[in-house]
């Protein structure tokens, strides 16, 4: 078997370079993920995003790209880049273009293995019932602007990550997700989602869902607090969670487009 | 009387952010002086502010509070809304900020691209955002009308209001009335049919249309030679005005199309530079005015309608007020549209008078040598607001004077040989140098005061270039104005005397407006890409 692989690696080299890495990605350890994970987020992750969502039209994390794409396609695009893009050649060998295959088709895999033990429409009872998610969070329009938008959280990020957050929602806050808390001279305290910081000013949406603006100078104190998100470990049941974790995963609607006439 | 002001002003800006109240946008400015709730204050468009902390007395004191950059080199000509401190303009071509009023710092941005097939005449500009609730409305240069949550700019939802692959294309700020949205189609020096439509706010769905091309069988569709209806332009780019005593919704309506080749379209060409009055529940035309029947010379009636109530040969009247593109400016009972006065208000050549409807009698046409047309295709004014005092009584516009073109049968207009040949450019460069001096008569640009009673001139004040800056008048009767040379002015509002001036360092492509926030009064103008805002030290 191992004499095979070799062979046709070797026929592979002479015949058609860029058919190796698709032979080689089918055949990948934990090991090569995580070597691929590495090399994805020192190489790819700085357009691409952590979750390979940042380019539009490109979704590593929901399997997604421009066009249908093989291994060799792939593989092929990492080396080469593509011209008059600003997607730029790399200098990474075959070896480790197939790892960052490997590891782009896990982050898709890995999304729909989890997504489906849960229940869709028992999530959603939680999310609006029980969870209390919608007094931050908004679906369709719906809910609280407090928290992120999760129109769209399916297609934005993966089911592990969905469930982490439930779970340990201090883990990972994005950073235009932050709380912020000022300290006003009479003492009154304004808690809310950080939306802007600069030298002198800083503004929240409070949490009445206002607007707010304050100057720095004018402040008793002011900064960072944990979010208020709670964790769901011991409020929600295990197929509760894996439920919700099911709704968010299916929410991939960007906005309601109504009928046309 | 002015500390119970300054306290209902103050209890109004601590009633933080309430629900924008259709009640609230009708009243307008003249209820909440703080606010800007509607491109031009209130659904009137006298672009007048009841705020006087900045008067004739310190206007000399101006400083500049803080400037917001765009990310766009396109013409910026949105006219910001303020609401309870929340400033929300349009960086060209889709782009919605929030930003604090008093800092300039933006709280969200909304990111749009339109369509690649979006294509818009003359620039991918667009002239602002409509609120009514907590939700914003922005119409698109690919003709889509979108909802946006405006705490956060989260999308709600987005309507196709017209196919931007046929050539339409929305520039213009929406109008809200009551529980609808409305808004028109631009494009109309191609060959579309314009039309305007209503949207539900809440779901954005199509509620009514009225096209400014009459149909088969439709009252004015025999103005338009054979098929000539179907791709007759028309467009709608400019902002309506709402008369809620009569529940009447007005807009001006665009050129016919093509521009210049009338021989393709014989006949008075209905809607087309026109104010068209509608039911603002069904859409219904009620009445008309056509100012310029049968154009070809691009003479879009796409003013801001201002609405006003004045004295009109001894008796109360409820007239609107329309400095045309044609040169010539007007006088219309706004509840049956008659025509009641309307005199050249810069130098026009191409008609010598009305009939007794107010038909213009037309003496000039495009020849194979060329006919020279006063004014210019760019027009008397264009698209900017002008504004109208209930104070001073007087209406303030923005204008070209002596600017003219040659019309050339079938063919786009040339420009007068000479020095006036600079005038023709729409879209010049920041700030280039412009060769026409206005004390030798030739083209220039005047910001001009009007008493609407006789439609006689009352003062001017000349600038060193053309101008696409509106006019805005405040209730301490200051005039602010400015043009392409990049100078914002603040002038008398009874004399046209210049009280202030700053170099903006762009052209001024939008009329300016006022508000207030923790009981400071600024006033906003875009100069360039950049919303600068101004206030007392």
């Amino acid at each position: 078997m191992r004499h095979l692989i070799i062979g046709f690696a070797l026929a592979g080299a002479l015949l058609a370079p860029c058919a190796s890495p698709s032979a080689w990605a089918q055949h990948e350890t934990a090991q090569d993920l995580l070597d691929g994970e590495r090399a994805y987020r020192d190489r790819c992750a700085n357009c691409h995003g952590p979750n390979g969502d940042l380019i539009p039209g490109i979704n590593f994390s929901a399997g997604q790209f421009r066009r249908p794409m093989t291994d060799a396609d792939l593989s092929r695009i990492i080396r080469q880049g593509i011209p008059n893009t600003p997607m730029p050649p790399s200098n990474v060998t075959e070896a480790q273009a197939g790892q960052i295959v490997a590891y782009l088709r896990s982050l898709a895999a890995g999304k729909a293995a989890t997504a489906v033990k849960g229940d869709i429409a028992r999530g959603k009872l939680v999310f609006d019932g029980k969870g209390n998610c919608t007094s931050c969070h908004s679906v369709g329009g719906v809910g609280g602007r407090r928290g992120p938008d999760l129109s769209n959280v399916g297609q934005a990020r993966r089911a592990p990550e969905l469930e982490r957050a439930l779970l340990d929602p201090k883990a990972d806050v994005q950073p235009n997700h932050r709380y912020y808390r000022v300290v006003l001279q009479d003492g009154t305290t304004v808690t809310g989602l950080l939306l802007g910081y600069d030298t002198f000013n800083v503004r929240l949406l409070d949490s009445k869902e206002q607007l707010r603006s304050f100057v720095k100078s004018e402040l008793k104190s002011h900064g960072f607090v944990d979010t208020p998100m709670p964790s769901y470990k011991n409020t929600l049941t295990p197929q509760e969670l894996a439920d919700v974790v099911s709704y968010l995963s299916s929410l991939r609607t960007q906005s309601q487009t109504p009928p046309q006439r | 009387m002015k500390v119970k002001l300054v306290i209902v002003v103050l209890l109004a800006a601590a009633s933080l952010q309430a629900q924008v109240t259709y009640d609230r946008i009708l009243a307008g400015v003249d209820k909440e002086p703080q606010n800007w709730l509607s491109y031009s204050g209130t659904p009137k468009n006298q672009r007048y502010s009841p705020l006087t902390q900045i008067t004739p007395a310190n206007v000399k004191n101006l400083q500049q509070a803080w400037i917001w950059q765009a990310r766009s080199l396109e013409k910026y000509q949105a006219t910001p809304i303020v609401v309870d401190g929340v400033l929300y303009t349009v960086e060209a071509p889709n782009n919605v900020v929030a930003l604090d009023a008093a800092t300039g710092r933006p709280f969200w941005q909304f990111n749009y691209t339109p369509a690649p097939e979006a294509r818009a005449c003359c620039g991918r500009v667009n002239r602002g955002v409509a609120i009514l609730g907590n939700t914003l409305y922005l119409g698109t240069l690919d003709a889509h009308l979108i909802a946006l949550d405006a705490k956060t700019g989260q999308q709600l939802w987005k309507s196709q209001v017209a196919v931007a692959k046929s050539g339409y294309s929305i520039t213009h700020n929406p109008t809200v009335v009551k529980d609808k949205v409305l808004v028109g189609t631009g494009g109309g020096d191609g060959p579309i049919r314009g039309y305007i439509a209503a949207f539900d706010a809440k779901t954005g769905v199509e509620v009514w249309r009225f096209y400014t091309i009459p149909g088969p069988g439709e009252p004015g569709n025999e103005t338009w030679a054979g098929e000539s209806w179907k791709t007759g332009g028309v467009g709608v780019w400019n902002a309506g005005a709402y008369d809620p005593e009569t529940n009447l919704v007005f807009f001006g309506t665009g050129n016919p199309a093509p521009d210049w080749d009338g021989s393709t379209r014989r006949g008075d060409n209905l809607y087309s530079d026109s104010v068209v009055a509608l039911d603002a529940d069904t859409g219904k035309l009620k009445w008309h005015y056509q100012f310029t029947p049968h154009d070809e010379l691009d003479y879009d009636s796409t003013q801001v309608p201002v609405l006003a109530d004045i004295q009109w040969q001894g008796k109360p009247r409820k007239v609107m007020l329309w400095a045309n593109r044609n040169g010539v400016m007007y006088v219309l009972d706004r509840v049956t549209g008659e025509f009641l006065k309307g005199k050249p208000y810069v130098k026009a050549n191409w008609l010598d008078g009305f009939d007794a409807k107010g038909r213009p009698n037309r003496v000039k046409f495009p020849s194979k040598e060329g006919t020279p047309i006063y004014p210019h295709v760019h027009g008397g004014t264009n698209w900017a607001p002008p504004s109208f005092s209930p104070r001073t009584g007087l209406f303030y516009v923005a204008t070209w004077e002596n600017s003219g073109t040659l019309a050339v049968e079938g063919q786009f207009p040339r420009a007068i040989p000479g020095p006036n040949t600079r005038q023709t450019t729409m879209g010049a460069t920041n700030l280039v140098p412009f060769y026409n001096d206005p004390d030798t008569g030739e083209a220039y640009g005047v910001v001009r005061a009007y008493d609407p009673q006789t439609l006689d001139q009352k003062w001017e004040f000349k600038l060193g270039d053309i101008t696409w800056g509106g006019t805005f008048v405040t209730a301490s009767d200051l005039v602010f104005s400015g043009g392409r040379d990049g100078y914002f002015l603040a002038l008398d509002a009874k004399t046209g005397a210049l009280l202030w001036k700053a170099n903006v360092g762009g052209q001024i492509n939008a009329a300016a407006m006022s508000y207030m926030v923790n009981g400071k009064q600024y006033i906003a103008i875009n100069a360039g890409s950049a919303l600068f805002a101004y206030a007392l030290p």
